[in-house]
């Protein structure tokens, strides 16, 4: 059945997929950080009662309302996508998916409808403190309201606390705290959160930037660039750090992802570090898959075995262990995986027929079968490798994960000197004589969110083939719908997030361009 | 019971004054609102993303056979 469908409406489901999420994630980000730094912005408009920063958390404030507002139940329509384009997957992750989702609603609804209205309509209505209280609620709000996201999000990456019944053919959480803190959702949740941190402070110390530029609002600039460079160099410096978490756990639950990021063809001791290289296509072959190897690198050397295993001559293992498998390491092929998830398939199979023989007693021998830990650690966790054709089915695009990974990182540290230097300056009061920095800085506001972006990239394109990591290949969690209508929505999403885009620049450039109100 | 009133009516009255007296950016951002959960909710969800199982199916048991259908391997 799953054969039958056509190649074109995965890639269709797929792209229009990859837009929604894209163009959400534009938004997003700067919620999650520019809330943050109203906060601290009005925080310090109560602890010192002066009007300046009563002034210039108004004006951050009007602009966080504005992408508030554009970007508000964007994430709705990712939601409408799994219901119509993505069935086989909705149901098959059961309520692992829907749980969270919920949460994230429900606090996302009442966090909209009361706080955020606080923050807009308080001023000289509520007590300073209570405005305060709430503007800090929004920000926090805001934040655990992606949690839920990210930790359904991780659950693709690693699916853990739940247990699959072949009965309602769905996978059951057995353990809600497993589930949040799977150590993939608390990496992503660190991460991401303070990815948009970083792209808040680089929007708020840009535009203080151009105001410097123009020789407007010196004092007001001033303030708001101290303000987001303490909070981004924090914030990136924090970002690396989750990254190396990041880097580490995706090493052991999305090996081949992680070979695949460092573009390492062959597992080796004493394993460099590569800070950037140019990749062309390679003499090595996995099957029909090229390996492409290095035009030239900058490497660490031995870094990558003591960032992974600890110590310098800690074995690395490279993408032909992961799909041919290593004995001596320990290293199970993809061939062996594939035999292993057969077993749990043919045991679906067996019950749909028990099922329909109406024979009870085989049927629940069945049905405690999946419950077995033996079975759901040995062979269940490998269901998805019984639709692998060939192993090398299993490497994921190599050249977009490197590169995106590795893109991703320089600009990290990118932005880490950025917000030093802005400090620096700032301390010894020669910002304002610094043109190029303020030209940088001002060209540099997008720059987080590329980042943030490419970040996105590599998990999903990087996951590939599977939509759940081990358990279901994107091929099988596609809806049987006509391609037509999926092309059609994805026109419609094009115009209606563009104009969306567009509708936001044009009603912030104004009124960055009017100024803070005096 | 007055006291729950009192609260509702100036809760009201505290939307009601911050919708009046709404910033141009913010009675912008409303109509953007507006017209984007309209189409989202009106166009999108009624003629486009239809809950594909849900419309397919009545109860949850022929939900499950047939996605159970769909994941076994044809040939098995």
């Amino acid at each position: 059945m799953i054969d039958n469908f056509d190649p074109g409406l995965i890639d269709w489901s797929r792209a229009q997929f990859a837009l929604t999420a894209v163009y959400h994630w534009l938004f997003v980000p700067l919620t999650l950080g520019l809330s943050f730094i109203v906060a601290f912005m009005e925080t310090m408009y109560f602890r010192t009662g002066k009007e300046e920063w009563k002034r210039i958390t108004r004006f951050w404030m009007t602009l966080f309302g504005i992408n508030f507002a554009i970007g508000v139940a964007t994430g709705i329509i990712l939601e409408f996508e799994f219901g119509t384009n993505w069935s086989n997957y909705s149901w098959f992750v059961g309520d692992i998916f829907g749980a969270p989702l919920a949460i994230e609603g429900i606090l996302a609804f009442f966090l909209e409808s009361t706080f955020v209205a606080v923050m807009f309509f308080g001023w000289n209505k509520v007590n300073k403190k209570f405005h305060l209280i709430s503007t800090w609620l929004v920000a926090i709000g805001a934040n655990l309201s992606a949690l839920w996201i990210l930790v359904a999000n991780a659950w693709m990456q690693n699916p853990v606390g739940m247990v699959f019944n072949p009965e309602t053919a769905r996978n059951e959480m057995v353990n809600f705290w497993d589930v949040l803190f799977n150590p993939v959702a608390v990496d992503k949740f660190l991460h991401t959160t303070s990815s948009g941190f970083v792209f808040a402070s680089m929007f708020v110390m840009g535009i203080s930037c151009w105001f410097l530029i123009k020789k407007r609002e010196e004092q007001f600039a001033r303030k708001s660039i101290l303000i987001a460079g303490v909070f981004g160099l924090a914030s990136s410096l924090f970002l690396a750090f989750t990254g190396d978490s990041s880097a580490r756990t995706i090493s052991k639950v999305q090996p081949v992802k992680f070979a695949a990021f460092e573009a390492l063809s062959e597992g080796k001791k004493n394993a460099p570090i590569v800070a950037f290289g140019v990749l062309k296509h390679g003499e090595k072959y996995i099957g029909s898959k090229n390996l492409p190897e290095f035009v030239f690198k900058i490497e660490i050397p031995d870094l990558l075995s003591v960032l992974t295993g600890g110590d310098k001559d800690a074995y690395v293992p490279g993408i032909i262990d992961r799909v041919n498998g290593n004995p001596e390491k320990g290293i199970m092929s993809v061939t062996e995986k594939s035999e292993k998830g057969r077993t749990a398939m043919n045991y679906l199979l067996e019950y749909k027929k028990q099922k329909e023989n109406k024979a009870t007693e085989r049927v629940n021998i069945l049905m405690n079968k999946f419950q077995e830990k033996d079975f759901r650690d040995n062979y269940f966790r490998y269901f998805g490798y019984s639709y692998i054709k060939v192993p090398e089915d299993v490497i994921p695009d190599i050249y977009g994960s490197f590169y995106s990974f590795h893109l991703m990182v320089i600009l990290g540290f990118f932005f880490i000197m950025l917000f030093a230097l802005s400090l620096v300056f700032l301390f010894n009061r020669t910002i304002e004589k610094q043109k190029w920095f303020l030209r940088i800085v001002w060209y540099s506001i997008p720059l987080p969110l590329v980042a943030s972006e490419l970040g996105w990239i590599l998990t999903e394109m990087g996951r590939q083939p599977w939509i759940i990591q081990d358990l279901m290949p994107v091929s099988v969690a596609v809806s049987n719908i006509g391609k037509g209508s999926v092309q059609a929505t994805f026109w419609i999403f094009t115009i209606l997030f563009t104009s969306l885009l567009i509708a936001e620049i044009s009603i912030m450039v104004k009124q960055i361009k009017s100024g803070p109100t005096h | 019971m007055g006291s729950i009133q009192q609260f509702i009516e100036s809760v009201f009255r505290f939307y009601a004054d911050g919708f009046r007296n709404m910033s141009s950016w913010g009675k912008k951002a409303w109509l953007i609102i507006i017209i984007k959960l309209f189409i989202i909710f009106a166009v999108l969800r009624i003629f486009f993303f239809h809950d594909f199982l849900g419309n397919k199916f009545r109860d949850d048991a022929n939900k499950s056979e047939y996605v159970r259908n769909n994941i076994l391997k044809p040939g098995n």
